[in-house]
C-alpha cells in the first residue's frame, strides 16, 4: 500500500525549502530581547597550574555585568563519561573530575578557566583580556607512549596516572589469540595511526541560557544532536537543575558529526549565568574556540597483526591500539576506542581468534571522543590496511583474500570472534557488485594510459562492516553504559488528520522531515505531507536518545513505526465503533478502514476527527484522542556492510595523489529514501577522503595547536574530490527492525580511508616503490618522502 | 554610530553600525536577516557569501562600511517574488544539493555568481570555481549535480 | 576586533594625508588583514580605505608595460590583463577563491607581502616596479624578507608596472588547507634575460632563483634546469612540508613553469 512519496521512493526533501531561501533557524539566529554576550578566557598553555585568576579589571569594564571563574562551580558536579570500563585486571577506569570552568589547573590549549558576561559581545572580549591570570605553564603530557611511561608529568595529578585504562576483547581470547599467531605459517604486522581529526561541523557551537525568574524555568537553546542527554547531564550531573524545569532545545543545526553529541561545559555556564543575571546569556562559538574546545576524532596508535595460513586463510587478528582521549572524558570518549573499535575487530571474515587490546590515554590535549564513524573507521582501517599488506606478501589478488574469508550467505545469522552476532549480509555480492560497477577488469588499461602521462596508478580496494544503532538496553548494559540507548516517538494524529510525530532523534542534515514522514504516510495510506515531525525540544517530545551512530531510522524510526502500528489499532477500534462492526473484521488498507465482506467503510480521517469529538464511545474500551508513544529498544545492532574501490595516480615528482575514482558498494538494509541515503554516503566518504589524505588535528610537543585554524587543517573542498559513485541497490534487509533498514551516515566516513591508502600503497608499489604504509593523512610531502626513501 | 544605508534584495535600508562591524554583523544582527551565516574567522568557509554590487563577496571580510551605498544580495532575495524557488534552488533541493544548509546560502550566492559569469560550466569549472566555500555535508556531488542542472546541462540524478 | 577610526579618501593625496596620523593603515581589499584583526593579531588605530581612491584602479599597457593600479582587485587584473600579459592574469586568477578574488588588491597583497602569497613571486619574476605617493620602487628592492618591504609606514602603493615579457608562466603548488602556494614559482622571459621568482618556499620570503635564471639564460628549457632544486638551508618547514620537500618542490615547479611558458 505504498502512497507516493512513501517507502522507497526518492522524495525530495521538504526541509530544503526554509535553508534554500535564507529561512533556517540556527541557534546562533535566535537573539531574545535583553540577552548579554559571553565570551571565555582559555589556556594558552597545555598545562598549567593555576595560582590566581584575578578578575577585578575585567569586571570594571565597559558593559560587563559578570565575571565567572572555576571556583564559582567548585561545589556543583562534573561533566561524566557515559560508559564505566573495566580494565583488564578488573579495576574500573580513572574517571578525573571534568568541572565547567578549569579550576586549580588548565590541562588542554583552549581550557576555559573563566568567562565574561557583557552588554556586547566586543565588550566581553575586550574583558576577557584584562583578566589577570597567573598560571605556571607545566611540561605538557602530549605524545601517548610517553604519557604512559611517565608518572611524573601528569594531567590529573589526582589518579597518579596518565591511563584511563587497559582494556582487553575479549579477555577469554588473549592466550588462544596469542598461541594462533605463534604458531602460524604466516603473520603480517603493521604499524599504524589513526590520524587526530577536527569535526568541523560548518555552523559553530552557540548556546543561550535563559531564566523566567517567575516560574524558576530555564531554558537551553544549544546546537545539540541529542537534547535529551545534555538535559539529563545538566539535572542528574552538572547543576542539579529539576528535568522538568529545564528545556532543552536545539533547534535547525549546521551539522555534528558527533561533535554535538555532548555536553560541554558552556551550556552550564551560560544557564547559571542567566539564572544570576535573570537575563538570557548567548554564547557562540568562534571557528578558532572550535578548533581548541570541540571534542576532537580518532587518533590512535596501532599495532595489528594477521595470522594467516599460506593461501591467505585468516587465522587470527591482535591489536594493540593507545586511543587518546585528550584532557578530559567526554561523554562518549570511553566506549569510541573499545565496544565501538573492538566489537567490529573480526571485520566481514569468518576469522576464529581476536584479541584487542586498549590502553587509553589522558593527554594535554583537547578531549577526543566519537566523530563520524566512532570507532568503527579507526577498526576498518586497521583491518584493511593489514589484510591489504598480508595480500601483497602472499600474491594474492586483494579482492580474493578477502573474498576466501566472508561470511557466507548461508552462514547468517554469525557470531564473530569479537563478540557479535551479524544478522544478515551478502558480502560476495557487495564484492560482485563493486566489480562491475567500479570496472575493476578495466584497472589495467586505465593504468596503462595513466603511465603514458607520467602519473602512478593504482587500486584501493575495501571490504567494511559496521555496528549501527547503538542500542540494545541489555547488552549496552552488560558493557558499562550508564544509560539505556533505546528511543522513542509519539505519534499524534490531530483532529482534522494530520499528524504530528515527536521524535527522539535530532535531524541536522539528514533529512528526518522527509524521511520519517514517508515511514509513517506508508503504514497510513495518506499523503507524507500531512505528516510532520517535531523534533529537538525536550517540552515537546517524550523522550530521546538523539542522532549519532547511524541510529535514527533504525531505532527512532523503529519507534515511529510501533507508535503508528499502535494508532493503527486504535483507530481500527474507533473504525469499528462508527461502523458498528466488530474490530477483528475491520481491515485497513489505503487510507481506508473496511468491514469485510461488506461496503461500509470509514476513511482514516473521518476516524481521526472522530477520535477528538466523540460523543458515544463506549468509555471503558475507547477512550477519546488519538495518540500513542513507543519506545524501541532494539534486539541488536544492525550490521551495514560495503565493498568499496578507489583508484588513485600519484604525481611522481611531487607526490600529489589524485582521487580518479571512488565507488562505494553498501548494504543499507531497506532505504526509506534513496536520495538521502546517496547524499549520506557522498558525505560520508568526503570526510573519509579528508582523513586520508588532508586532514590532521597536530599538536607541537608543548601542547600547541598547529593546524588550529582553516588555514592549517585542510577540509576537502570541491576540487579535491572526485564524482562519488555510490551503489547500494546489494542490499539484505535488517531482520530484527520492523522496517529492516541498517543505518547509512557513517559507512562512507568508514569504508574509504583504507580504501583511498590502499590505492596509493598500490600506486607506489606498481611504480617500483617498496612502500608498505604511509600514514594518514597521504599528504604529498609524505608520498613524495615516502617515495625516496 | 555610523549609519550606512544600502539597496539589499532591492529594498532601501538604513542600518546602524561600528566602524568595525562587517557586513554579515550588519546583515545578521543590525537587520535581522540571520539567512548569511558564519562558519569561520578566516575567510575560509563560505558561508557568508553575498553579492555587492554584482560580486560574490565573503561578507564577513568587508566592513559595513565599505558597502555603503551599495546594491547586497542576500539569499532571503533569491527565491521568485511568489516565493518559489529560483532555478538554481530548485536544482538544489531535485540533486540534494544540502544537508544541514548551513553552508547553502554562500553556496547558492557563489553558485548564482559562477552561472553569471560562466552560464555553461563544466564540472571541473564548478569544481574550481567553489574553492572558497566548504560543505562539510554532501561531498559536494549534489552540489556540482545541482549546478550543472540548474545550468542547462544534463546529470543523472544522483539517486541510485 | 578592537574599533579604529576609519576614512575613506577620495585621493592619493587625502589618502597621504590620513596614513600620517598614529597607528593608520591602508586598507585595501582586507582579505588578510580583517581576519587578522578579528583575531586581534591587528590593531590599527585608523583604518585608510584605498577603495574609492580616483586613479587607482585599472589595468592599463603602455608599450611593453602594464600598469595596474594599487587597489585593482585580483578578479579584475586576472580578466583585464588576460590578453596583455597572460601569465600575470592567469597568477591573478588562482589567488584565494572568487570572492577573495573581488576583494582583494594588488596593493594589499604587495604591502603585506605574506611569504607564501602569489603576486610578490609575479612582482620580483617580472622584474615590476612599485610606485607609491612618495617614489618608485623596484621590485628587487621592494621585497625585503616575510612580510617585509620597503614601505614607509605611511606610504600608500598607488600603482604596480610590469615590463611585459616574451612569455611567462606561474605554478604553485597549493598548501592543501590555506590554499596558499605552500611552494609558487614564476618564471618570465625577456628579451634581455631570464627571471625566476619563488614564493610560499623560503625562509627569507620571496626571492630570485639566481642559479636557475643563469641556467636559463643560456637555454630557456626545461632540461637546462634538470635535477636542480633549491636550497633546503633556506627552506621552510612546517606541517603542510619538509624543508627538503619544498626544496625539491622549487625544482619541478621551475620546470613546469619553464614549459608552461611554451
Amino acid at each position: 500500500m505504498a502512497a507516493d512519496g512513501g517507502m522507497g521512493h526518492a522524495t525530495k526533501r521538504r526541509e530544503d525549502v526554509r535553508f534554500l531561501t535564507g529561512r533556517g533557524k540556527y541557534t546562533d539566529d535566535y537573539t531574545p530581547a535583553k540577552t548579554s554576550y559571553c565570551a571565555f578566557a582559555r589556556s594558552t598553555v597545555a598545562n598549567g597550574k593555576i595560582n590566581s585568576i584575578d578578575t577585578t579589571a575585567a569586571a570594571e569594564m565597559p558593559g560587563v555585568v559578570a565575571v565567572f571563574k572555576g571556583e564559582d562551580f567548585a561545589e556543583v558536579g562534573g561533566n561524566p563519561a557515559g560508559w564505566a570500563i573495566v580494565s583488564r585486571d578488573g579495576t574500573p577506569m580513572q574517571e578525573p573530575k571534568r568541572p565547567v570552568l578549569a579550576h586549580g589547573k588548565v590541562r588542554h590549549v583552549g581550557d576555559a578557566y573563566a568567562a565574561v558576561i557583557a552588554e556586547t559581545l566586543e565588550q566581553a572580549m575586550d574583558a576577557v583580556e584584562a583578566i589577570d591570570a597567573d598560571i605556571d605553564e607545566l611540561d605538557a603530557v602530549i605524545d601517548m607512549a610517553g604519557a604512559l611511561a611517565n608518572d611524573n608529568t601528569l594531567v590529573h595529578d589526582e589518579i597518579g596516572t596518565n591511563m584511563c585504562f587497559d582494556w582487553g576483547w575479549i579477555e577469554d581470547n588473549r592466550a588462544a589469540t596469542e598461541e594462533a599467531i605463534k604458531n602460524a605459517p604466516h603473520v603480517t604486522t603493521l604499524k599504524l595511526v589513526n590520524n587526530r581529526l577536527v569535526p568541523n561541523a560548518l555552523e559553530p557551537r552557540c548556546s543561550i541560557g535563559e531564566y523566567d525568574p517567575g516560574t524558576g524555568d530555564y531554558r537551553l537553546t544549544t546546537t545539540s544532536q541529542n537534547p535529551h542527554l545534555t538535559r539529563l547531564l545538566i539535572s542528574a550531573f552538572v547543576l542539579g537543575i529539576a528535568e522538568n524545569k529545564l528545556t532543552v532545545h536545539s533547534p535547525d543545526m549546521g551539522g555534528g558529526f558527533g561533535s554535538k553529541i555532548y555536553h560541554y561545559g558552556e551550556e552550564a555556564l551560560v544557564l547559571a549565568a542567566a539564572k544570576k543575571l535573570n537575563r538570557p546569556v548567548k554564547w557562540t562559538s568562534t571557528r578558532t574556540e572550535a578548533f581548541l574546545s570541540d571534542a576532537h576524532g580518532r587518533d590512535h596508535v596501532t599495532k595489528i597483526e594477521l595470522a594467516c595460513e599460506k593461501d591467505g586463510t585468516f587465522i587470527a587478528f591482535r591489536t594493540e591500539t593507545m586511543a587518546n582521549v585528550g584532557a578530559y572524558l567526554s561523554n562518549f570518549s570511553t566506549v569510541t576506542p573499545t565496544f565501538l573499535h573492538g566489537t567490529l575487530m573480526a571485520g566481514n571474515y569468518t576469522v576464529p581468534n581476536v584479541y584487542v587490546n586498549v590502553k587509553t590515554v589522558f593527554t594535554n590535549t583537547a578531549p577526543v571522543d566519537a566523530y563520524r564513524g566512532a570507532g568503527r573507521p579507526e577498526a576498518t582501517f586497521s583491518l584493511e590496511r593489514v589484510i591489504d599488506k598480508a595480500a601483497r606478501e602472499l600474491g594474492i589478488n586483494p579482492v580474493e583474500i578477502r573474498r576466501k574469508n566472508f561470511v557466507k550467505p548461508d552462514q547468517f545469522p554469525y557470531a564473530s570472534a569479537a563478540g557479535l552476532e551479524y544478522d544478515s549480509g551478502n558480502y560476495d555480492a557487495l564484492m560482485d557488485g563493486l566489480e562491475m560497477r567500479a570496472d575493476l577488469a578495466g584497472f589495467e588499461a586505465r593504468c596503462t594510459t595513466s603511465a603514458k602521462n607520467g602519473k602512478l596508478r593504482g587500486l584501493g580496494i575495501n571490504s567494511y562492516i559496521e555496528a549501527c544503532g547503538i542500542a540494545p538496553s541489555n547488552l549496552v548494559g552488560v558493557l558499562g553504559s550508564r544509560i539505556g540507548l533505546y528511543d522513542a516517538a509519539t505519534v499524534r494524529v490531530n483532529a482534522t488528520g494530520n499528524i504530528s510525530v515527536m521524535v527522539g532523534a535530532h535531524s541536522h542534515g539528514q533529512g528526518h522531515e522527509t524521511a520519517f514522514p514517508q515511514v509513517v504516510a506508508d503504514m497510513l495510506g495518506i499523503d507524507p505531507m500531512s505528516v510532520e515531525i517535531v523534533h529537538g525540544d525536550t517540552s515537546k517530545i517524550p523522550f530521546g536518545m538523539g542522532t549519532y551512530g547511524s541510529r535514527s531510522l533504525a531505532v527512532c524510526g523503529s519507534a515511529v513505526f510501533r507508535a503508528t502500528e499502535k494508532i493503527i489499532k486504535k483507530a481500527t477500534l474507533i473504525a469499528a465503533h462508527m461502523v458498528e462492526a466488530k474490530p477483528e473484521d475491520v481491515n485497513f488498507t489505503d487510507g481506508e478502514f473496511a468491514v469485510k465482506g461488506t461496503n461500509k467503510k470509514v476513511s482514516f480521517g473521518d476516524v481521526a476527527l472522530k477520535a477528538y469529538i466523540p460523543h458515544d464511545f463506549p468509555i471503558e474500551a475507547i477512550e477519546p484522542g488519538l495518540e500513542e508513544t513507543a519506545f524501541y529498544d532494539p534486539a541488536n545492532f544492525t550490521y551495514p556492510a560495503g565493498a568499496y574501490a578507489c583508484e588513485v595516480e600519484v604525481d611522481p615528482d611531487t607526490g600529489k595523489v589524485e582521487i580518479c575514482s571512488m565507488v562505494a558498494m553498501d548494504d543499507f538494509g531497506n532505504v526509506v529514501n534513496p536520495l538521502i541515503v546517496t547524499g549520506q554516503v557522498q558525505g560520508g566518504l568526503a570526510q573519509g577522503i579528508g582523513q586520508a589524505l588532508l586532514e590532521h588535528g597536530v599538536y607541537d610537543e608543548n601542547g600547541q595547536l598547529l593546524s588550529g585554524s582553516l588555514m592549517d587543517y585542510a577540509m576537502p573542498r570541491a576540487d579535491d574530490l572526485p564524482n562519488l559513485v555510490v551503489d547500494h541497490s546489494n542490499a539484505t534487509a535488517c531482520t530484527h527492525n520492523p522496517i529492516g533498514v541498517k543505518g547509512c551516515g557513517e559507512a562512507g566516513a568508514i569504508g574509504s580511508p583504507p580504501t583511498v591508502v590502499n590505492a596509493v600503497i598500490d600506486a607506489l608499489q606498481r611504480g617500483g616503490h617498496d612502500v608498505e604504509h604511509i600514514d594518514m593523512p597521504v599528504s604529498p610531502g609524505r608520498v613524495w618522502a615516502a617515495m625516496n626513501g | 554610530m555610523p549609519t550606512i544605508t544600502m539597496n539589499v534584495n532591492g529594498a532601501p535600508v538604513s542600518v546602524e553600525v561600528e566602524n568595525r562591524t562587517v557586513l554579515s554583523s550588519a546583515l545578521r544582527e543590525g537587520l535581522g536577516m540571520t539567512g548569511t551565516h558564519i562558519g569561520c574567522d578566516t575567510s575560509q568557509c563560505g558561508a557568508c557569501v553575498v553579492h555587492v554590487n554584482g560580486k560574490a563577496v565573503k561578507s564577513c571580510t568587508i566592513f559595513a562600511l565599505e558597502a555603503d551605498g551599495a546594491d547586497v544580495e542576500t539569499i532571503e532575495g533569491q527565491a521568485h517574488a511568489d516565493g518559489s524557488l529560483n532555478v538554481l534552488q530548485q536544482a538544489f533541493q531535485d540533486h540534494h544539493g544540502l544537508q544541514c544548509g548551513f553552508c547553502t546560502p554562500g553556496m547558492i550566492m557563489s553558485a548564482a555568481a559562477l552561472l553569471k559569469e560562466n552560464p555553461k560550466p563544466t564540472e571541473a569549472e564548478i569544481r574550481d570555481y567553489l574553492e572558497g566555500n566548504i560543505c562539510r555535508c554532501t561531498g559536494y556531488q549534489g552540489i556540482v549535480d545541482a549546478i550543472m542542472a540548474a545550468s542547462g546541462q544534463s546529470t543523472a540524478i544522483a539517486a541510485e | 576586533m578592537y574599533n579604529f577610526e576609519f576614512t575613506k579618501p577620495k585621493t592619493v593625496e587625502e589618502a597621504a594625508t590620513a596614513m600620517a596620523a598614529e597607528g593608520a593603515q591602508a586598507l585595501g581589499g582586507g582579505q588578510t588583514l580583517i581576519p587578522t584583526m578579528k583575531q586581534r593579531l591587528a590593531s590599527p588605530e585608523v583604518l585608510v580605505s584605498m577603495t574609492d581612491i580616483e586613479g587607482m584602479v585599472g589595468v592599463a599597457a603602455h608599450g611593453n608595460t602594464l600598469t595596474i593600479g594599487g587597489a585593482t582587485t585580483h578578479a579584475q587584473v586576472a580578466a583585464d590583463a588576460a590578453d596583455l600579459f597572460p601569465g600575470l592574469a592567469a597568477l591573478a586568477s588562482g589567488i584565494g577563491d572568487p570572492a577573495v578574488r573581488n576583494r582583494g588588491t594588488i596593493g594589499g597583497s604587495l604591502a603585506n607581502n605574506d611569504p607564501a602569497a602569489c603576486y610578490p613571486a609575479g612582482a620580483l619574476g617580472s622584474g615590476a616596479t612599485v610606485t607609491t605617493n612618495k617614489r618608485d620602487i623596484t621590485a628587487d628592492d621592494y621585497f625585503q624578507g616575510m612580510f617585509e618591504t620597503a614601505l614607509d609606514e605611511d606610504e600608500i602603493i598607488t600603482s604596480v608596472s610590469f615590463p611585459i615579457p616574451e612569455k611567462a608562466n606561474y605554478q604553485k603548488f597549493e598548501q592543501p588547507a590555506s590554499r596558499f602556494a605552500l611552494v609558487g614559482v614564476f618564471a618570465a622571459k625577456f628579451n634581455d634575460g631570464v627571471r625566476v621568482a619563488v614564493t610560499g618556499a623560503s625562509n627569507v620570503g620571496v626571492h630570485r632563483w639566481t642559479e636557475a635564471e643563469t641556467a636559463l639564460n643560456s637555454n630557456f628549457s626545461e632540461s637546462a634546469i634538470d635535477g636542480m632544486s633549491g636550497n633546503a638551508n633556506d627552506m621552510i618547514a612546517d606541517l603542510h612540508g619538509s624543508a627538503k620537500y619544498r626544496a625539491h618542490l622549487v625544482g619541478v615547479l621551475t620546470r613546469r613553469a619553464v614549459a608552461g611558458c611554451g
